[in-house]
C-alpha cells in the first residue's frame, strides 16, 4: 500500500461496447480527477481488446467499466478474461451502469471487485478504489 | 397584468410585508435552507408578485391557445378536445416478441405505437456483427431487413396506427422499410402516419449514437425531410429532441435552447436545399423530458412554444400558421428515477406526466418504475400507461386550456426560460453556428458541467433523492425484472443467415451500386437523392447492415473529442 500511496493511482475509465451512455463515466472521470488520481478516458465504443490493452499501455491500477445498454454480462467477464490471458493480475476491475442485482453476483464471480449502481456516490467510489487498489510492483 | 402605478404599491406592500410579517417570522423560524433551487439549480424567490412581470403583454405574452404564439397551447381547446397521445416506448428481443409488446400496449389503451430499437440497429449493424455481441435485443429491438420489420408489425394496420421510432443514425433505413411494410399492407402514401427521430445534431451532442461526420449526416437528415415533404404529408420526419440533451446532465434551459439551436440548423438546411420552408416546417416535431421539478417544466414547454413560433414567423419569414407550431413528444425523466425503493418512482412518474400535460405536450410516454434496472416488465409498463389515463380521466387538469396561465411564477418562469434561451441562441451564432459549436465541444462542455454540479449538490445533500440519500432502507425485497437472455441473438443470426441466402443477389447488388454512387453524388438534392435508393435497397432484402455499411465506406465515421 505504502507503494500505491507515493505515486498518484491510475485509473483507466472506459466504455466498452455500443452504449453511448457516458453521463456517469465522465462525472466519475472528473471526480476521480479532483480527489488526485491519474484518470484516462478511453471514450466510447471501445472493445474489450482495447481496453485491455490502454489499460496495459497506460500502466493503469484499475479499470472502471460503463455499460447502460444490457451487454455487461457478455463485455465485463470478456475484459477479465483478456487480462487473465495476458497474464494482468494487477490491475482492479470496478463497473457501473443499468445492471441488475443478480447480475452484480455473477459479475463478482468473474472477478470484478465491485459494481457501482445508480444511486452511487463518486464518494463511495473513490473510496473503495482507494481502498482496494493492489499494489504495484 | 397591472399598470405603472399598481405596480409601485404592490412592491411597497411587498417591502412592509417583508419588514413586518417575514422578518419576524423569519427570526423565530428561519428557512429549510440557505438557498432554493429548482431541479436546474436556478436560484427560486420565496414569492412571485406582479412586480416579477413589468411590461408583461397579455396579447403578446401570452395570447390565445391556438393562436400565435401559442404560450397557452397548439389548439384553442387542447385537451377537451382531443387527449395527448399515450405512446409507450416499446421493444426488445426479436419482432415477434416486441409485436406482442404492441398488441398488448394497444389492447390497454395505448393510442400510438413508439419503437425501441437495439444498439445493434441504432448503430447501423446486423446482428452478426462483432460489435453487436452480447447486444442483440438487450435495449430494444432487433431489426436486420424488412423481413424483421414485416414481423414487427404483423397484424397491426399501418393504415390506423401511427408509429414512432427512435432510430437516429439510420432513420431513413427504417423509415424506408416502414414504408416497404405499408406498401404490402395496401397503405397509400398520403395515409401513413408517424415519426422517425433522425434528429443528428442530439447525437454528438448528447445521445452519441453518430456513424458519420456531421456533414453527410446532416444531409441524410435533409434528404429525408425532402422526401416526407413530396410523399408523406403525415409524416414528421424529425424528432428534434431534448430529451437526450437532459438526460445526459443538462438543465432545463440548456435542453431548451441546444433543442432549439439544432431545429434551426434542420430548417436552414431544408431551405439550402431548395424547399420553401412552409412545404415542411409544419412536419417538423419536438421530444422534451419531463423532470421531476413541475413549475421549472411547463415554463419550459410554454416558453418552448412562444419561442418556435416567434423564430419561424420572424426569423424564417414563415406563412402557414402550421409552420409556427412547436409540436412537441415528451418522455418522463429516466435519468431521474432510483434503483432503491422502486416504487416510489411510480410517484415521481406521476408527477413528471403531470408536468407534460401541464405543459401542454401533444404526446406523452411514462417510464417504468424498474427503469433504472432493466427494461420495463408488462406489469409495470401498464402502470405506467395507468399513469397518464388516471391523469386525463381523473385529475382535472384536463378540463380547461393552460390551467397554471396567469401565475406570476409560472409566467416569470416561462419569461426567464426564454431569455436565457435567447442569450444560448446568441453564444451559438457569436460561435459560428450551431454545427460549429458541435464541433468545438460547447454543448457537451455544458452538459458535462450541468452533470457534475447536479451530483455535487446530491453528494453535499443540497438536493436530496428520496430512498437515495436520505429515507434510505438496508433491506430491499427483489421486484421482477425483464431478462433478456442471448436467444434472440442466436435467432436474429439464423434468420439472417437464411435471408442473405435467400434473397435476389442481382437485385441486391444494384440497388446497393446504385445507392452507393449517389451517397458519393454532388447532386444531392436531384439525382443523388437518397431516400429513392435506400427505398430499393430495402425492397431487395438489402440487410441493415449492407446499407449503412455503404454509407460507412464513403462517408468515414466520426470520432468525438474527448470531452469530461
Amino acid at each position: 500500500m505504502a507503494e500505491v500511496a507515493q505515486r498518484k493511482i491510475r485509473v483507466l475509465i472506459a466504455k466498452p461496447g455500443l452504449d453511448g451512455h457516458d453521463r456517469g463515466a465522465k462525472v466519475i472521470a472528473r471526480a476521480f480527477r479532483d480527489a488526485g488520481m491519474e484518470v484516462i478516458y478511453t471514450g466510447l465504443r471501445q472493445t474489450p481488446e482495447m481496453i485491455v490493452s490502454a489499460a496495459i499501455q497506460e500502466d493503469v491500477d484499475a479499470i472502471g467499466l460503463s455499460c447502460l445498454s444490457g451487454a455487461h454480462m457478455h463485455l465485463f467477464p470478456r475484459v477479465m478474461e483478456l487480462l487473465k490471458e495476458r497474464g494482468v493480475d494487477d490491475i482492479m476491475v470496478f463497473g457501473g451502469g443499468t445492471i441488475p442485482d443478480e447480475d452484480i453476483a455473477k459479475l463478482k464471480a468473474a472477478g470484478i471487485a465491485a459494481i457501482f449502481t445508480p444511486g452511487a456516490t463518486t464518494g463511495e467510489t473513490i473510496e473503495f478504489v482507494k481502498k482496494n487498489v493492489k499494489a504495484k510492483s | 397584468m397591472s399598470e405603472k402605478k399598481d405596480l409601485k404599491r404592490i412592491e411597497q406592500e411587498k417591502e412592509r410585508w417583508e419588514a413586518e410579517t417575514l422578518k419576524p417570522t423569519l427570526k423565530k423560524n428561519p428557512e429549510r435552507a440557505e438557498r432554493f433551487t429548482s431541479v436546474s439549480m436556478t436560484p427560486i424567490e420565496r414569492l412571485y408578485t406582479a412586480t416579477d412581470l413589468p411590461g408583461w403583454d397579455f396579447m403578446k405574452d401570452l395570447g390565445f391557445p391556438g393562436e400565435y404564439p401559442y404560450t397557452r397551447g397548439l389548439h384553442p381547446t387542447m385537451y377537451r378536445g382531443k387527449l395527448w397521445t399515450m405512446r409507450m416506448f416499446a421493444g426488445f428481443g426479436t419482432a415477434v416478441e416486441t409485436n406482442r409488446r404492441f398488441k398488448y400496449l394497444l389492447e390497454q389503451g395505448q393510442m400510438g405505437l413508439s419503437t425501441a430499437f437495439d444498439l445493434p440497429t441504432l448503430m447501423g449493424y446486423d446482428s452478426d456483427h462483432p460489435f453487436s455481441a452480447g447486444e442483440v435485443g438487450k435495449c430494444g429491438v432487433a431489426i436486420d431487413s424488412l423481413a424483421d420489420m414485416e414481423m414487427l408489425f404483423d397484424g397491426i394496420p399501418l393504415g390506423e396506427v401511427t408509429t414512432s421510432m427512435t432510430i437516429t443514425s439510420p432513420a431513413s433505413v427504417l423509415w424506408a422499410m416502414y414504408v416497404a411494410v405499408c406498401e404490402k399492407q395496401g397503405v397509400p402514401y398520403h395515409c401513413i402516419g408517424g415519426t422517425i427521430q433522425n434528429d443528428i445534431l442530439k447525437e454528438y451532442i448528447a445521445q452519441k449514437e453518430y456513424i458519420y461526420p456531421i456533414e453527410p449526416s446532416v444531409r441524410l437528415v435533409t434528404d429525408t425531410v425532402l422526401f416526407g415533404a413530396h410523399h408523406l404529408p403525415r409524416w414528421n420526419t424529425i424528432s428534434i429532441s431534448g430529451y437526450h440533451i437532459r438526460e445526459a446532465g443538462s438543465t432545463a434551459l440548456q435542453e431548451l435552447a441546444f433543442t432549439l439551436a439544432d431545429g434551426m440548423v434542420y430548417v436552414e438546411e431544408a431551405i439550402r436545399a431548395g424547399l420553401d420552408v412552409d412545404a415542411f416546417a409544419p412536419r417538423l416535431s419536438f421530444f422534451f423530458d419531463c423532470h421531476n421539478d413541475l413549475f421549472e417544466e411547463v415554463a419550459k414547454f410554454r416558453a418552448a412554444r412562444r419561442l418556435w413560433a416567434r423564430l419561424m414567423r420572424e426569423k424564417f419569414g414563415a406563412k402557414d400558421p402550421h409552420s409556427w407550431l412547436l409540436r412537441t413528444h415528451a418522455q418522463t425523466a429516466g435519468c431521474s428515477l432510483t434503483a432503491q425503493q422502486p416504487h416510489n418512482n411510480i410517484a415521481r412518474v406521476a408527477i413528471q406526466a403531470l408536468a407534460g400535460v401541464l405543459g401542454g405536450t401533444q404526446s406523452l410516454h411514462t417510464n417504468a418504475m424498474d427503469e433504472a434496472m432493466a427494461l420495463p416488465t408488462e406489469e409495470a409498463a401498464t402502470i405506467a400507461l395507468r399513469t397518464q389515463q388516471i391523469i386525463a380521466h381523473e385529475s382535472g387538469v384536463t378540463n380547461t386550456v393552460d390551467p397554471l396561465a396567469g401565475s406570476y411564477y409560472v409566467e416569470k418562469l416561462t419569461n426567464q426560460m426564454e431569455e436565457g434561451a435567447w442569450e444560448y441562441f446568441k453564444r451559438i451564432e457569436d460561435l459560428g453556428g450551431m454545427i460549429r459549436a458541435v464541433e468545438r465541444g460547447f454543448p457537451q462542455r455544458e452538459i458535462a458541467d450541468a452533470a457534475y454540479t447536479y451530483q455535487q449538490a446530491i453528494e453535499r445533500e443540497e438536493k436530496i433523492i428520496v430512498g437515495v440519500n436520505r429515507f434510505t432502507t438496508d433491506e430491499e425485497p427483489p421486484i421482477p425484472l425483464l431478462y433478456i437472455n442471448r436467444e434472440a441473438e442466436a435467432q436474429q443470426i439464423d434468420r439472417l443467415q437464411q435471408l442473405r441466402r435467400s434473397r435476389n443477389k442481382d437485385a441486391l447488388m444494384l440497388s446497393l451500386d446504385a445507392l452507393r454512387q449517389a451517397a458519393a453524388g454532388k447532386d444531392p438534392w436531384g439525382k443523388d437523392l437518397l431516400m429513392p435508393r435506400i427505398l430499393d435497397a430495402v425492397r431487395a432484402y438489402a440487410t441493415l447492415g449492407e446499407i449503412m455499411g455503404v454509407f460507412r465506406e464513403v462517408w468515414g465515421e466520426y470520432t468525438e473529442p474527448n470531452i469530461i
